[in-house]
């Protein structure tokens, strides 16, 4: 994302209609009437910070998917497909599936039977306030920031794309999002982010298909891209058996045990903005979809994403560059691939649509922001370590005022950002340094009944010390990467991978060394938190085209059938 | 309380409208530079029918008088 910032050049990509005009603004106006209507439905706290745990499985999957789908990941993944080929998918299949299928079938039923109001509130439950703390501040701390930063950023890019003022970006988009947050809950989140889902796909689906037939198909399109870049462009793993025979500067290791098995478990199951959706869902059965139903659409992802930046390797006549080279030059960036296809193939009205997609997406990752810091600063900070004796309109009083405050911190930041770029990496960095060994917590205290309080508190926060230590030792000295991702011929992305899997690894090693250390927690006190104490309540007598299990062999066959396609 | 698909349904039926006047527009009064490639093929014309037909079936299926 910093590299999708780097550029200041004002020039517009793009030029709208009248109509194109009326379709941001219908959009507007629609997203604004849902968090309206749903204020009847926001009077309690169960209503406004779970959305009443009434979502079916439909609906809670497709958010949970739309909270991960923003824009700046829309442009930046189209931007790194062009960047380094189809290597990019990986962070879409390996980087993401195996973890939802892994949240849908080991994970999500402790969260739901413990009827946890978040991430950090089931630790309080398996490790004690100590862990809590530890991770509701952090997590609330780096939300919020994160979310100013991203504002920052899509501003930016609106900017460049659009020609738009920044200031008018930034509160234009972050009021509206207050405003239905604020009026709805949780419950008001959710929809607009399903409605966004589909207006991503509505004004994204076109490139690739327009894009295929201009290029005269699949087939033909690889031919062109390896006559334009080389053969490895176009292949998932083939070229993963050494850090030099592949674009990204990356190994098969890297990409399945540092991306596939701690980077997206980390994420997908631990990072509450998309773990809270699921938390909504109706039942034990929808719970368990969710993240299934998440999951294959998450695979089609790359169609709109991954294909749209292989064809502008193919059919654009310019040759894109690195922001850095760009900037200088005056030229296009890598990252503006999306918008110049979106530019390519799309007339009035669909120019239009394209932009509200961009918008949608950048929107729904804002509100995801907001409504998970919200419940986390109300359940796990204010309630617990404030006022614990405030009555249920209280605590939604309090969550509707740190929705206005989360938002208005959210725009400070942004501005912060805008006089000093520089924050925004330390931002993202420390955002990643909280991901992998919160993972190892989470996982430990639910498969391992003998993982004790100060094992989980200490293995987060030496797995947490371990990720920054590594980051600041190569921000240091660059040549370190060598040692952190184990190669010389080591590129950027390796070091997120590797930096993953050994702060996991050290969280890992501390709790299990701890526990033993301490006194183990009795069983009677880990019943319907730890595997082996807790009875997994059945899915219900239910035909097996509606079992989770069933769902997720499905998805599974496909995913691996994909990968084996484009090897 | 009304379905999300009938929101769904609305947005997707009026964008589609939109987007299919645009392009039945460009259709009987071609512009003399489109500026986009594969104008020929009037992609405005037959996605704004598909959200508008799609949108249109969300709205019917999922009508609030329909659920309550």
């Amino acid at each position: 994302m910093t590299l999708l910032l780097a550029t200041l050049v004002p020039t517009q990509l793009v030029r709208l209609s009248p109509i194109d005009i009326a379709i941001v603004i219908f959009y507007f106006a629609l997203v604004l009437s849902i968090g309206w209507y749903l204020k009847a439905r926001a009077n309690t706290s169960e209503d406004f910070f779970m959305a009443g745990r009434e979502m079916t499985a439909w609906v809670a999957g497709l958010s949970f998917l739309s909270a991960n789908l923003g824009a700046l990941e829309l442009m930046g993944w189209a931007g790194s497909a062009y960047q380094y080929g189809i290597l990019a998918t990986h962070w879409y299949w390996i980087g993401a599936i195996p973890a939802m299928l892994f949240l849908a079938l080991v994970m999500m039923p402790f969260y739901y039977i413990s009827k946890t109001h978040s991430v950090p509130g089931y630790l309080q439950l398996r490790f004690g306030e100590s862990s809590r703390a530890l991770s509701a501040v952090s997590f609330a701390f780096m939300t919020v920031l994160m979310s100013g930063v991203n504002m920052f950023a899509m501003a930016k890019v609106m900017q460049i794309v659009l020609g738009w003022d920044i200031n008018f970006s930034i509160w234009v988009s972050s009021l509206t999002v207050a405003i239905y947050v604020t009026l709805g809950g949780l419950r008001s989140a959710i929809f607009n982010e399903v409605l966004q889902f589909f207006l991503i796909w509505a004004g994204a689906l076109l490139i690739p298909i327009l894009g295929l037939y201009e290029a005269g198909g699949w087939t033909n399109l690889k031919l062109q891209i390896a006559q334009r870049t080389s053969e490895q462009y176009v292949h998932l793993w083939s070229g993963l058996g050494s850090f030099s025979t592949n674009p990204m500067g990356i190994h098969w290791t890297g990409i399945v045990f540092g991306l596939g098995a701690v980077i997206s478990m980390g994420y997908w199951t631990t990072d509450f903005l998309v773990v809270q959706r699921i938390l909504a869902a109706k039942d034990i059965r929808s719970a368990e979809m969710a993240p299934i139903i998440g999951a294959g659409f998450k695979m089609m992802v790359p169609f709109i994403v991954i294909l749209p930046g292989l064809i502008g390797l193919a059919v654009l006549p310019v040759k894109l560059v690195p922001e850095s080279v760009a900037a200088v030059t005056g030229g296009h960036s890598y990252n503006d691939v999306l918008p110049l296809m979106l530019a390519r193939y799309c007339g009035p009205g669909l120019l239009g649509l394209g932009v509200t997609a961009l918008i949608a997406g950048f929107m729904s990752g804002m509100a995801g922001n907001v409504s998970a810091f919200t419940t986390v600063w109300t359940y796990d900070i204010y309630r617990p370590f404030i006022n614990s004796k405030g009555s249920d309109h209280h605590y939604v009083n309090m969550g509707r005022w740190t929705t206005i405050i989360g938002v208005l911190v959210s725009v400070g930041t942004a501005y912060l950002v805008m006089q000093f770029a520089s924050i925004m990496d330390y931002v993202q960095a420390l955002f990643s340094f909280f991901i992998a060994p919160l993972f190892g917590t989470v996982v430990l205290g639910m498969l391992w009944k003998r993982a004790t309080g100060p094992g989980g508190f200490w293995g987060l926060l030496c797995g947490t010390l371990s990720s920054i230590g590594m980051w600041t030792w190569v921000k240091l000295d660059p040549s370190a990467l060598r040692y952190v991702a184990l190669s010389p011929d080591a590129k950027g992305l390796a070091q997120d991978m590797y930096q993953a899997l050994w702060s996991f690894i050290v969280c890992v090693v501390v709790t299990v060394v701890v526990s033993l250390a301490t006194k183990p927690i009795p069983d009677g006190e880990l019943n319907g938190l730890v595997y082996g104490l807790t009875e997994i309540p059945a899915v219900g007598d239910v035909p097996l085209y509606k079992k989770p299990l069933f769902w997720a062999a499905v998805v599974a066959v496909v995913f691996f059938a994909l990968n084996i396609i484009f090897w | 309380m009304i379905s999300i698909w009938f929101f769904i349904g609305i947005s997707l039926a009026v964008n589609g409208a939109l987007i299919l006047a645009a392009g039945i527009y460009e259709l009987v009064s071609p512009p003399v530079n489109p500026g986009v490639v594969l104008f020929h093929l009037h992609a405005n014309v037959w996605w704004g029918a598909a959200l508008l037909v799609f949108g249109l079936i969300y709205c019917f299926k999922f009508a609030p008088k329909r659920q309550s």
